[in-house]
């Protein structure tokens, strides 16, 4: 179910039912919540790997081989632009999935949570859901990832909602456009800002997770930031801080 | 002609307490990772550590005869049944310091008990460290503690760290009398029989803490950690003193009420010091010439390398602690008798209090084992625990000046110690008002998942113990007049920890004389060895 939240609407998504007793259970929902990047942090995959799972079930031979080597040619090209700026590899890599259908696309994502997300789950992602639960925080997927890509690994973790990314359909068809603004870098941070504002959360209680630099924004706007496998600019940033750094395994 | 009495040295050599004359050596003082030699005022009051009481003959055999002979409880042969479901609880690296040469005493118990326990038919067996909120224990630690052998045989399914965040593996018992939660983890409350296999490094070891404490949670040890509780006793290191203490007592008889343990409980000497650097557990009066070289020579290349090398170097020096007794039985018997040989080691009488006491700050604490002893743990060696190494009377009087010699390096261990940094840099400047801090922020550092998996995954203290070692030193806090910090190599460290600073130990002696007056008196506890005054 949607979670209707205005201005950020289509991004956060919410993958819990309230419950009955909403108006009640109020005064007990949680003031803080905990953010979690995905891609790196809680899975060893990023969405290249997510990219590739689709480009291989293009549905014929032709559109198989046509994406695949297209895919593979492209790996370089994606390496170097998410060096140099996440913003423009997503909007770049995004216009691969031009064309697709939408039922094509959440039908293959479940599939792909199987044999992509799931087995490249970190052991400890769901531990330390788990323990940020049991603190009280609510908890939530940020992800520059598409949204129906995600579904199923923030069902399977026990997200309560979702930031991502969300395609523009036409017609059913994908366009190979995210519809604005793109989840990543500054927006994150924004995203993560308005959520709490719109959930009555207190932003300098809540927890965010990343292991990248280019999550700096996201981390330095909660309370509570911490590196997670962090690559060497956030280590060095990290440790300048005195955030903690939680190598999962 | 001056009449004899004067002539006479104002010490014996069989005493421990020394008073400063005119013609007295210097003093080679523990600073941190390096040496200071200080001459100190005429009048100054030294306290040495009691010389090492001997070490039994056959550490093996004691453990058999102790173990044969308990205290209120049938000998452990008596208690092992085929089939039945045994674990072992052990203390953890935190004790002793530094660690002691190989064989560790645990090792030799372990060998004693385990080969009992393999000809009474008894296979299901655990070996549970008994960490409490402690760091978990490395392999490399967990191997040396107990060698290679029972290593090999039970690491890791059946030796393992205590997990206190372990959702599913802490049973609660009942309440105490006082409302207090008794926690427990969940191999242990399951077992027929806990076999707890205790170093008694100080008298606050031991007894009803190691079952109340060791393998406990956050949730029961909050009762007894916390500022209240510290600013009740007169003295942790004393039962009768204790609030500390009577709290694991209503807490631990409420765990012998519900499960059967028997302790192992052993006492080391003051054999603190190898051969190398035996000279540093002597009086400076009777050092030869050689120790004096020995000590200029190692206080010279401590101060010329990275602080970081001379930790790793001292880190690397095992202690050739000698086992002074073996007590096993029930929980009370056998601790009372540790207890006695533990004050006969350690304590020394002196008449009086004094206006201003120096305490040499060494490199090593129970929380820093391979580690740093960061501003946190600086001021819970100086307010904690060398404060109450007394027996319910502190040695400085109230309202005084307690001057501390360390660099009060601003350096933190990220691995061991996160939420340290944090509760340093980021609680401190608000307030250092221990009860504030409880109110506000205990629960949330408790509760941070990045410090619980910290805490549980890796090798980091848990998320509240800051607090605890913030409380610890409450009662130091609250009766002390000023503390000093001579040798400070930095102004803001001593500063978020409310005290003064000086360059030298001359200065802050003349701080504190300004403070209390010209006349007042000066003790220096020269520690380490282990060292506890009983103030008449």
């Amino acid at each position: 179910m949607l979670a209707g939240v205005g201005e950020l609407s289509p991004v956060p998504v919410s993958l819990t039912s309230p419950p009955l007793e909403c108006q009640e259970a109020r005064c007990h929902m949680p003031s803080k919540a905990a953010f979690f990047d995905v891609d790196g942090t809680l899975v060893k995959t990023n969405v290249v790997h997510v990219y590739a799972y689709y480009a291989m079930n293009r549905g014929s031979v032709s559109g198989i081989a046509g994406r695949t080597l297209s895919t593979a040619l492209s790996v370089p090209l994606f390496g170097l632009m998410d060096s140099l700026d996440r913003k423009t590899f997503n909007e770049f890599f995004y216009r691969y999935y031009a064309g697709l259908t939408e039922d094509r696309l959440v039908t293959i994502a479940e599939d792909m949570f199987e044999d992509v997300l799931q087995p490249a789950l970190f052991e400890q992602s769901q531990d330390l859901i788990d323990q940020a639960r049991r603190s009280g925080c609510k908890v939530v997927l940020v992800t520059g990832a598409l949204d129906f890509t995600m579904r199923p690994l923030a069902r399977h973790l026990g997200a309560d909602d979702l930031i991502a990314n969300k395609m523009q359909f036409v017609g059913g068809k994908a366009t190979g456009k995210v519809i604005p603004p793109i989840i990543e870098g500054a927006n994150k941070a924004n995203s993560i800002r308005a959520y709490c504002a719109k959930e009555g959360l207190t932003l300098d209680k809540c927890h965010g997770y990343s292991d990248s630099a280019s999550d700096y924004a996201m981390l330095a706007v909660v309370g509570r930031p911490t590196a997670v496998n962090p690559d060497l600019r956030l280590r060095s940033i990290a440790r300048a801080y005195n955030w903690p750094i939680l190598d999962l395994k | 002609m001056r009449p004899f009495k004067t002539l006479q040295k104002l010490y014996d050599e069989e005493s421990q307490v020394v008073i400063t004359e005119k013609g007295s050596p210097p003093r080679a003082l523990f600073y941190g990772e390096g040496f200071l030699q200080e001459d100190l005022p005429v009048g100054t009051r030294v306290i040495f550590p009691r010389p090492p009481m001997a070490g039994v003959p056959n550490v093996k055999a004691a453990i058999r005869w102790a173990i044969n002979n308990p205290d209120g409880m049938d000998p452990l042969h008596a208690l092992l049944k085929p089939g039945m479901r045994l674990t072992c609880v052990i203390d953890d690296i935190s004790v002793p310091l530094p660690p002691m040469v190989t064989p560790d005493v645990r090792q030799s118990i372990l060998e004693v008990v385990l080969e009992l326990a393999a000809d009474s038919g008894v296979d299901d067996v655990h070996l549970v460290i008994a960490n409490a909120l402690h760091r978990r224990m490395t392999e490399g630690e967990m191997k040396r503690m107990v060698g290679e052998k029972i290593y090999d045989a039970f690491y890791p399914d059946r030796y393992y760290n205590h997990d206190a965040e372990d959702p599913d593996g802490i049973v609660a018992l009942e309440r105490t009398s006082h409302g207090e939660e008794v926690s427990v983890n969940r191999r242990v409350a399951e077992s027929d029989l806990i076999i707890y296999v205790n170093v008694n490094f100080v008298p606050m070891n031991g007894g009803h803490k190691s079952m109340g404490t060791g393998v406990s949670n956050y949730a029961s040890l909050r009762h007894h950690h916390n500022p209240k509780t510290i600013r009740a006793s007169e003295s942790y290191m004393e039962p009768k003193a204790s609030a500390l203490y009577r709290s694991n007592e209503r807490i631990g008889r409420n765990i012998d009420k519900h499960l059967k343990v028997f302790h192992i409980e052993t006492t080391l000497n003051n054999r603190m010091f190898g051969a190398p650097t035996d000279f540093l557990a002597k009086r400076e009066e009777d050092y030869t010439e050689g120790d004096r070289l020995k000590f200029q020579a190692m206080r010279y290349a401590l101060s010329k390398m990275p602080r970081a090398a001379a930790r790793k170097i001292l880190n690397a020096i095992p202690a050739p602690y000698d086992v002074t007794g073996v007590y096993a039985g029930a929980t009370e018997p056998a601790h009372a008798k540790t207890l006695e040989t533990s004050w006969k080691q350690y304590v020394v009488p002196v008449e009086g209090q004094s206006d201003i006491v120096i305490f040499p700050i060494p490199f090593v604490s129970p929380y820093s084992v391979n580690s740093i002893l960061n501003p946190l743990l600086v001021q819970v060696m100086g307010l904690g625990y060398f404060f109450n190494l007394n027996r319910g009377v502190p040695l400085v009087k109230k309202g005084g000046v307690l001057i501390l010699l360390h660099p009060a390096y601003d350096e933190f261990d990220p691995e061991h110690h996160p939420s340290y940094i944090e509760f340093f840099h980021r609680l401190l400047p608000e307030t250092r008002d221990s009860m504030k801090l409880e109110h506000k922020y205990e629960k949330e550092f408790a509760e941070n998942p990045s410090y619980v998996h910290l805490y549980r995954k890796n090798n980091a203290y848990h998320g509240v113990h800051p607090f605890y070692m913030w409380y610890w030193g409450e009662n130091g806090r609250q009766h002390v007049g000023k503390v000093i910090v001579a040798g400070a190599e930095n102004n803001h460290v001593p500063a978020l920890l409310g005290w003064d600073r000086t360059d030298t130990l001359t200065e802050a002696i003349e701080e504190a004389r300004g403070f209390m007056g010209r006349s007042a008196t000066i003790s220096l506890l020269r520690i380490a060895p282990t060292v506890m005054v009983d103030v008449k």
